[in-house]
């Protein structure tokens, strides 16, 4: 009786928050600044949100074939979502796009690609 | 493309999953949500994927055009020839109650069999317009002329 409470409060919980998240991510993606700072409020739905809320479907679920196709979901989900986001980042980054801290980096993006952005990372935390 | 390789490698691992899952909707559509409309997409979305990331032309090379234009008629023709199938059972046009002992089990193999071939076709449509659209050859900008 008191494990099937656990579970459910748990899985409640991790309802809530992972609406909150989503929330949280949604706002972001369309008030933040510039084009890199909506993609990292995407990830947080990607991640959190959407996590969060498959693992209290995961608990209401219990041992069960839906659990099995739950985790089938995160699963692809955890794989193609950082792979759309590398996608989106990657096209822009080439297309000669920046943080707004980095106007001045003028990398030359067409002659070694991982390279220019290796160097770009490096000089954003040296400015900060 | 360098910087393609994390593509290439998720593409890698999750055609293999998408063809399956494009199976398990056909073959489960009887039973559950799914049916032959959804499956042949899903299945088509497996090759754009491959065509997308490894290029229209190895893609082209694998399932030739001819392939795909078949695959459309031979979708319809399993359609069709259900029904026909059935005609010569002693029932209607696409009368599935007549292929089976008891009228049930007939549903059973005609809706299969239907789905097959809605799914063989949509697949095939659904490639045909991806090679028709990726396929185009680009335009000529007004300074070319």
């Amino acid at each position: 009786m008191i494990w099937d409470n656990l579970i459910e409060g748990l899985s409640w919980i991790s309802f809530v928050v992972g609406g909150f998240f989503l929330f949280v991510g949604s706002l972001g993606m369309v008030r933040l600044g510039d084009f890199w700072a909506r993609l990292h409020a995407a990830s947080v739905i990607d991640s959190a949100g959407a996590g969060l809320i498959l693992f209290g479907l995961m608990l209401q679920g219990g041992f069960s074939l839906v659990t099995v196709k739950l985790v089938l979901i995160v699963i692809f989900l955890f794989l193609t979502g950082p792979t759309a986001s590398h996608a989106v980042a990657n096209a822009a980054f080439m297309s000669g796009s920046r943080p707004q801290d980095l106007v001045e980096d003028n990398t030359d993006t067409s002659a070694k690609p991982s390279k220019s952005k290796k160097t770009a990372t490096k000089k954003s935390k040296a400015m900060r | 493309m360098d910087h393609h390789l994390i593509l290439r490698a998720i593409t890698k691992i999750l055609v293999a999953p998408i063809l399956l899952y494009g199976l398990y909707v056909q073959f489960h559509g009887d039973f559950g949500p799914g049916g032959g409309f959804q499956a042949g997409v899903i299945f088509a979305v497996g090759f754009i994927l491959y065509g997308t990331v490894f290029g229209l032309r190895n893609l082209r090379d694998k399932v030739p055009d001819y392939v795909v234009h078949r695959f459309v008629a031979l979708g319809l023709l399993i359609y069709a020839g259900t029904g026909v199938v059935n005609l010569f059972q002693g029932g209607n046009f696409l009368d599935y109650n007549v292929m089976a002992q008891k009228g049930y089990q007939g549903q059973h193999w005609g809706i299969i069999a239907v789905e097959l071939g809605v799914g063989v076709t949509v697949f095939a449509v659904m490639l045909a317009i991806y090679y028709a659209f990726a396929g185009r050859p680009p335009q000529i900008n007004d300074e070319d002329w």
